[in-house]
């Protein structure tokens, strides 16, 4: 087998070791540990999950139809795809069919989650990564107007606009009470923006974070409210009524009008705002492209986003589908869930135990037993971990591998994917931001890469957004209003035994859910999640994950603050309470099941 | 060094006059009995106090809460954070990360001893020691603890903190806990949901900072002015409830009609929440608005009560509401007649078996 990844053997662990923990502005709990040489280039990375909360061993023997409400809960930020998953799984399963409104519904929830949540990843968990908020306070207002208006016609670009804004954030960082800002490495040489140019993001900032919530009420019109929105196995909960008594409580047109409304909002932001200030971030970063890790060389995508429901298929998928190995952009190859040779999961450096720990297991027969141990060169005790020992176990993360290759998911690895595949949808505005930043190609497998990758999918999302919008209308106009189908809502109309898999592409990457049910009730659920790929640790041939492969090779211009670091990983958005949930610590060995 | 934003500067910057600041200080202080030199008193502090210190803290959970609090429309989260508080610690959008962050927690410990709020979102793991959940290389129950010796007052956000939530439900793997069981001698504000409704948690914090107390609590904990009252009680589909009009599958017509969601699971009547009168994102709907039955996210244990789809007749206790179908029915025939003996009924129910059923439900121990 060609390992196309970096390995343990090109890992120079002597030099000074550096421990990043609680790596913050990120969902659930992490750790990162890197060794430093003597010009404090990182050459040796360890990223550890630190959380763990077992929710499929709960699924067990529940109600298959209640699994999207307890999968949703798995993550609350990209909340929503773990139940459309779920949902998917069920119905996959049970060989449920759901109404073509149904699936136009899902798509605009799925599609505002992907816009929402990479616009609050963006400013507000990565954003500080390339900002300097203490420089922003010696902008020049007038200035900062003249560059905000250079880059795009948003209407909040005025001097006096700026000024207001800046007199705030001035007698908030200097009323002794900094509040997010406290402690932030300001001042570090890795900073890159002008005064101007951080003045006007940490506006956007501010900005973003009245406008997010505005996203989110599509969740609330279908799903009945934000964070976690309600979903239905068959289709959708909300239905239909455009015409008749009782629509006003109902999908009607007012709350059409304001799904449309919201739409129209978030594609002008997307347009006048995130997009202006990530190519003003890469005007400024252009000499800062490290942190390409695993995304020039193995990237993986399920896809996502059906034309048309029920159909899976890729032709049929809106986003892309498949694998690269070895940086082999011509070849792009097909990804199957139900192929045990093909998705495998490796404990030998997780803190579980197998059998025989050489090899993986695939999702479906996968065997879990909890097993917390430090390595022998582990410093500190159990309960107070100084240092880690990679050699041993030292993550809650299980190393998930395709064909044994390490991969990297997310919107960088679906966009390289759609490039790859010459589809212009994705090659063109690529290419676009390429050309205008004076890059090549290769720049696009870097840190700033994957968050202008993230920026980009926003923008695709809210056009995708408009044309389900339209669809659902087009298809109600032809007096069709249906949105769930019953048929096999009734578990006494179900099989003795069957099994399923549902996938969907969620904000950080490539998604699935594997489940049996057996008389009714879940017999076995199962879970690989995006950040299972890339936060990863270690697999027995040494090939390491995607958040440590990001973080070799990049230089440090202080050790003591982390924050290149912290920019490349927070450029994969990471999930951790997505990533550790998904070991069951019963130790029992699970059935063989094959996909429908 | 620039003073720092005080309440006098926040409702000023909001619009308020001075002249009405003083009118409001002079108000409150003749309201509480007291003389003219308290208003000025009042006004001096209004004026000159700082922004309350506020550590936010992680475990065990999925982040809905941080979700949910962001997503406020009145305040927005924006003017809280800049103007109302000080939000010195959130792992979720703090810009420090490891030592830096860590040392933040030690600094407002000795600086505002017995000043700060310390909200914690999730819960801590007390299987394996405690390393379910790692933080800063240690257990995180150990550093909630350790927090929670020094702050005026702790606020459980959401159902995992208050209760336990999913990762607590059977079989419980991790021996999630919620706080008020490691956390003992403070003041335990519980905001249960999951996640709470956005202005419900703000609500609860502007409240602490506006009348310089802790809100009313009702015997579970939780602040009675959001929490005294069940989603059925203020339901707007509660009219057809009482006329005995059900959505009988998804989708059929009663669905589009907006009837009762009563018997594909709702939970409304026995969850305490706010969802059917402040409702959800901005007031935008909830969750039967747009079709689904409550799932009962704010009461303890609701992960281990059945399906979600399932009736609420299936509960013990429930009294005449489990006679939903005979009086759908009935109300068929006799419209008015089913509604008068419902009202009643429920009337009746409410008074005779709702203590009895609250403290059912409230005295089951987390499972671990």
């Amino acid at each position: 087998m060609t390992i196309g990844t970096p390995t343990v053997d090109t890992l120079e662990n002597s030099g000074k070791r550096i421990v990043v923990d609680p790596v913050t502005r990120i969902e659930g709990h992490m750790r990162i540990e890197v060794n430093v040489d003597e010009n404090n280039i990182i050459r040796n990375a360890v990223s550890t999950g630190t959380m763990w909360r077992g929710i499929e061993v709960i699924l067990k023997n529940r109600d298959p139809r209640d699994a999207w409400a307890f999968t949703e809960r798995i993550c609350g930020v990209c909340t929503g795809t773990h139940a459309l998953t779920s949902v998917r799984a069920v119905e996959n399963a049970l060989g449920i069919t759901i109404p073509e409104n149904a699936n136009s519904i899902r798509n605009l929830m799925q599609l505002a989650l992907l816009v929402h949540d990479h616009v609050v990843h963006f400013y507000h968990l990565h954003a500080l990564d390339w900002v300097d908020v203490i420089s922003s306070l010696s902008a020049d207002p007038k200035a900062t107007s003249a560059l905000a208006q250079s880059v795009s016609d948003w209407p909040l670009s005025s001097p006096g606009y700026f000024k207001d804004v800046q007199a705030r954030l001035r007698k908030f960082i200097e009323s002794g009470q900094p509040g997010p800002f406290k402690n932030g490495y300001w001042g570090n040489a890795s900073y890159k923006l002008p005064p101007e140019a951080n003045l006007m993001v940490l506006t956007h900032y501010l900005e973003a974070l009245d406008f997010q919530k505005e996203i989110v009420k599509i969740h609330s019109i279908f799903g009945g409210k934000n964070p976690h929105p309600n979903w239905l196995v068959g289709g959708v909960p909300c239905p239909i009524n455009v015409d008749g008594t009782g629509g006003a409580g109902a999908i009607n047109m007012e709350r059409l009008n304001m799904v449309a409304s919201v739409i129209d909002q978030l594609i002008e932001f997307n347009d006048k705002v995130y997009i202006p200030d990530i190519m003003a971030i890469g005007a400024f970063y252009k000499d800062w492209l490290y942190g390409g890790g695993l995304s020039g060389k193995n990237v993986l995508a399920y896809g996502d986003v059906p034309e048309h429901a029920n159909d899976y298929s890729e032709a049929n998928l809106k986003l892309p589908r498949g694998a690269i190995i070895n940086g082999n952009l011509a070849e792009v190859h097909p990804v199957d869930h139900a192929d045990p040779e093909q998705i495998q999961e490796f404990v030998t450096h997780s803190w579980y135990r197998y059998p025989d720990e050489t090899k993986g297991l695939h999702p479906w027969d996968g065997v879990t037993e909890p097993h917390y141990e430090l390595g022998p060169n582990a410093k500190g005790s159990k309960t107070n971990i100084e240092q880690l020992d990679e050699n041993a176990k030292y993550s809650w993360i299980k190393a998930p591998r395709w064909r044994g290759h390490a991969m990297e998911v997310g919107p960088l690895a679906r966009w390289v994917l759609g490039y790859a595949q010459n589809k212009a949808e994705f090659k063109e505005p690529v290419d676009k931001v390429l050309k205008d930043l004076g890059l090549p190609l290769s720049a696009l497998f870097s840190t700033f890469g994957r968050t202008a990758a993230r920026a980009l999918e926003s923008t695709w999302a809210g056009h995708q957004m408009r044309h389900f919008q339209n669809k659902l209308i087009a298809s109600v106009r032809t007096g069709d209003s249906y949105t769930a189908n019953v048929d096999k809502w009734k578990p006494e109309t179900w099989p003795r035994m069957v099994k399923g898999v549902g996938f969907t592409e969620a904000p950080r990457g490539a998604l699935a859910h594997w489940i049996k049910i057996k008389e009714g009730r879940i017999d076995n659920y199962q879970c690989v999640v995006p950040t299972t790929w890339n936060g990863s640790p270690r697999d027995p041939a040494g090939n390491i994950g995607a958040f440590e492969a990001a973080l070799l090779d990049m230089p440090m211009s202080d050790p003591a603050q982390p924050l290149e670091i912290l920019r490349t990983i927070h450029s994969f958005d990471p999930c951790l309470a997505c990533s550790t949930h998904i070991m069951s610590p019963d130790g029992q060995e699970r059935t063989r099941v094959q996909i429908r | 060094m620039a003073t720092a934003e005080t309440f006098y500067d926040v409702i000023r910057r909001q619009g308020i006059t001075r002249r009405s600041f003083t009118k409001f200080c002079s108000l409150t202080a003749a309201s509480l009995g007291l003389g003219p030199g308290a208003a000025n008193a009042m006004a001096e502090a209004l004026q000159t106090r700082q922004r309350v210190p506020v550590i936010w803290m992680h475990g065990l959970e999925c982040t809905c809460c941080s979700e949910s609090f962001i997503r406020s429309a009145h305040p927005l989260v924006k003017d809280v954070v800049l103007s109302m508080i000080s939000l010195d610690y959130d792992e979720m959008i703090m810009a420090a990360a490891g030592h830096q962050a860590e040392a933040i927690l030690g600094e407002t410990r000795a600086k505002y001893k017995g000043k700060y709020i310390l909200a914690v979102e999730g819960n801590p793991p007390l299987n394996e020691d405690g390393m379910y959940c790692i933080a800063g290389g240690r257990p995180f129950v150990e550093k909630l603890r350790w927090m929670a010796e020094d702050a005026m007052a702790v606020i459980a956000w959401g159902t995992c903190a208050a209760s336990g939530c999913v990762q607590a439900a059977k079989p419980n793997p991790t021996r999630a806990t919620p706080v008020d069981k490691v956390i003992h001698g403070k003041p335990i504000i519980k905001v249960p949901g999951c996640p709470p409704i956005a202005e419900v948690m703000t609500g609860v914090l502007t409240f602490i900072i506006t009348f310089d107390k802790l809100p009313e609590l009702d015997r579970q904990g939780r602040p009675k002015m959001f929490y005294s009252q069940r989603v059925h009680d203020k339901c707007y589909r509660r009219p057809h409830f009482d006329a005995g009009q059900f959505v009988e599958e998804w989708d059929d017509e009663g669905a589009r009609k907006g009837y009762c969601l009563y018997k594909t699971g709702c939970k409304g009547p026995t969850t305490y929440n706010a969802c059917s009168t402040v409702r959800w994102n901005g007031g935008v709907s909830f969750p039967i608005q747009s079709g689904h039955g409550c799932i009962g996210c704010s009461e303890q244990g609701f992960w281990d009560q059945g399906s979600f789809y399932d009736r609420l007749t299936n509960v013990e206790q429930f009294g005449i509401e489990a006679n939903a179908d005979k009086i759908g029915l009935t109300a068929a025939g006799v419209v008015g007649g089913a509604i008068t003996a419902h009202a009643a009924a429920t009337v009746i129910k409410r008074v005779t078996t709702k203590r009895e059923k609250t403290e059912a439900q409230h005295g089951q121990e987390t499972p671990s």
